[in-house]
């Protein structure tokens, strides 16, 4: 493990000293706080019409309002931006030929795995860190619900965790690092977007077809549900990621 | 120390190396002499755990390559053909992190630190970033990452190429210093470079070894002899003899295959005299050449001078 982190403070370094993670921290604050501050926008306009028509019985919740949109926007926001984070993971070890350093040395091929993983998930989370000023501010403004927030970020996490996963396999099948973010991406929206066969499919497959999407799982969460099945989806898809990366690497050793 | 028994690697349909075995003992400073493509950095990119071999056994300090990697990647230094740096990292940075992987213990890193950026005259570049150092210096970089550990086998691929002359001579002054407490494996496409280091050759060719000697037992056992291959139709009980009787030839050997391989002196004409015979006697001359790739050709193909190094 030890290795691991030393893999992953490396990393880190050398993530915090390239433009590259100013511009994709920029350009993702940018658009999530547009996103946000608009959802924010539309429910105080509904919170003044409601207060005007003075509609008794009607509550509009901030929770379900701001704060689960929102939450879904930055998953969709990342889907965009993980990519290109995880790209460099492999691609750029194999192309400046650093890799047989790490290869050279011994550690344990899982743990440069890992240690690219944490890596890439420390900047997932310190951009998700700053990004967390906009659920402060409705804590200012209003009162929203604690629980549903912490399990919302669990399931940002998690998501995250699972883009990084395929982002990481992306970068371990070449050394061209336009190719992984493509890839990664094109993997990450299919992920995504694969429940939407269910229809086409019929009942049986179809269940599965939704089961393997991605952002079935979120919706839970960010309820402030934490279902014992959407933890294990998450992990085992993050796991099964990381497997396949593992696999790759060690066979391209033989090729 | 080291010791590799029959090592082959394919990669794809192409053999690389071909049933390679030599020893190599502590201590020993031993050059892989090949023209570009010969298979040495295969061959070393199998002893320092990068890639595992087709078939065959190579064993470090006792431990095998492929079964018990993770502990002969604890006491070899690598240094491959393009030095693995980060480019965008501070030499000393760089240095602490090739350490910390090489389970150099924390509280002994300043020190390590201390004693490579010393041994490869690093001390006024400490503190840039690689990317911005010349050829030179990373490829001191480089070495310094496969020295930080001091492992007691160092493992140099190409150590000088694409350096300046200058830059050349350094490099070799700090292999010659680190010759005296490590055992080396060099290895280069240049000759003179080798003599200068090493005290054995292994020199490779086409993925196999075309000998292994000392420097002085390899240029004594050069220019000695030719060998010319002739085939016939006929078989006869006379054609060893008659070809024995010609002036120049050394030994005849008949092969399997009906052949005959003559060995002779050198330039001595003799192709023509041995055609004659033949067409004379009437033996039905099938083929007549002469063998290609003995270890003359192999040194032909090397890089025999290096044009503004002092040697």
């Amino acid at each position: 493990m030890r290795n691991a982190w030393l893999v992953a403070k490396r990393d880190l370094g050398s993530f915090f000293s390239s433009p590259m993670f100013y511009v994709v921290t920029t350009v993702f604050l940018v658009l999530y706080s547009f996103i946000f501050f608009n959802i924010l926008n539309f429910f105080s306009f509904q919170s003044l019409q409601a207060s005007q028509i003075q509609a008794a019985g009607i509550i509009l919740n901030v929770n379900q309002m701001v704060v689960e949109p929102s939450f879904h926007n930055m998953a969709v926001t990342l889907l965009l931006m993980v990519p290109i984070i995880t790209m460099r993971s492999f691609a750029e070890e194999k192309k400046n030929r650093t890799m047989t350093l790490l290869l050279s040395s011994p550690i344990h091929l899982k743990e440069i795995i890992l240690g690219k993983f944490f890596a890439c998930l420390g900047v997932v989370l310190v951009m998700v860190a700053i990004s967390s000023y906009s659920i402060l501010y409705l804590f200012k403004v209003g009162s929203p619900e604690v629980g549903p927030i912490l399990s919302g970020y669990l399931g940002i996490l998690l998501i995250s965790g699972c883009y990084i996963s395929m982002g990481i396999f992306a970068s371990s099948l070449t050394d061209n690092q336009v190719i992984a973010a493509v890839l990664s991406f094109g993997l990450a929206l299919f992920m995504w977007v694969i429940g939407w066969a269910a229809q086409a499919t019929g009942p049986g497959f179809g269940q599965v077809l939704q089961f393997l999407s991605l952002i079935e799982h979120m919706d839970s969460m960010v309820k402030g549900v934490i279902n014992t099945s959407d933890l294990t989806y998450y992990l085992s898809f993050i796991f099964f990621g990381l497997f396949l990366t593992h696999r790759i690497l060690d066979s391209q050793r033989w090729s | 120390m080291i010791a590799i028994e029959n090592l082959t690697k394919f990669y794809g349909p192409r053999r690389a190396i071909n049933n390679l075995s030599f020893t190599i003992d502590k201590g020993e400073v031993v050059g892989f002499l090949g023209p570009n493509g010969a298979g040495k950095s295969t061959t070393m990119n199998i002893l320092a755990c990068i890639i595992p071999a087709s078939s065959g056994t190579a064993r470090v300090c006792g431990f095998d390559v492929f079964e018990q990697s993770l502990e002969i990647r604890k006491i070899i230094g690598y240094l491959p053909e393009t030095p693995p740096l980060y480019q965008d990292m501070v030499v000393e940075d760089y240095l602490k992190f090739a350490a910390a992987i090489r389970r150099v213990a924390s509280r002994n890193i300043p020190g390590a630190l201390d004693r490579v950026i010393d041994a490869c005259r690093l001390k006024d570049v400490r503190k840039r970033i690689i990317g911005k150092l010349s050829k030179g210096f990373q490829q001191r970089v480089g070495l310094a990452q496969a020295l930080v550990h001091n492992p007691d086998i160092l493992i140099l691929d190409e150590p000088t190429i694409g350096l300046d002359p200058i830059q050349i001579i350094e490099i070799r002054k700090l292999i010659k210093e680190l010759a005296q407490s490590h055992t080396i494996i060099l290895s280069s496409h240049i000759l003179p470079e080798i003599t200068q280091i090493c005290k054995r050759v292994i020199i490779i060719n086409e993925g196999e070894i075309a000998a292994v000697d000392s420097l002085e037992g390899l240029t004594t056992s050069l220019h000695k002899s030719e060998r010319i291959l002739l085939k016939v139709r006929k078989t006869l009980d006379e054609i060893p003899s008659q070809l024995k009787s010609l002036e120049g030839v050394l030994s005849v050997h008949s092969q399997e295959d009906g052949g005959f391989l003559i060995e002779c002196d050198h330039n001595t004409g003799l192709q023509d005299r041995v055609a004659r015979l033949s067409l004379d006697r009437d033996w039905g001359l099938v083929e007549l050449k002469p063998l290609a790739m003995t270890l003359e050709d192999i040194f032909l193909k090397l890089t025999l001078e290096e044009k503004g190094v002092e040697v």
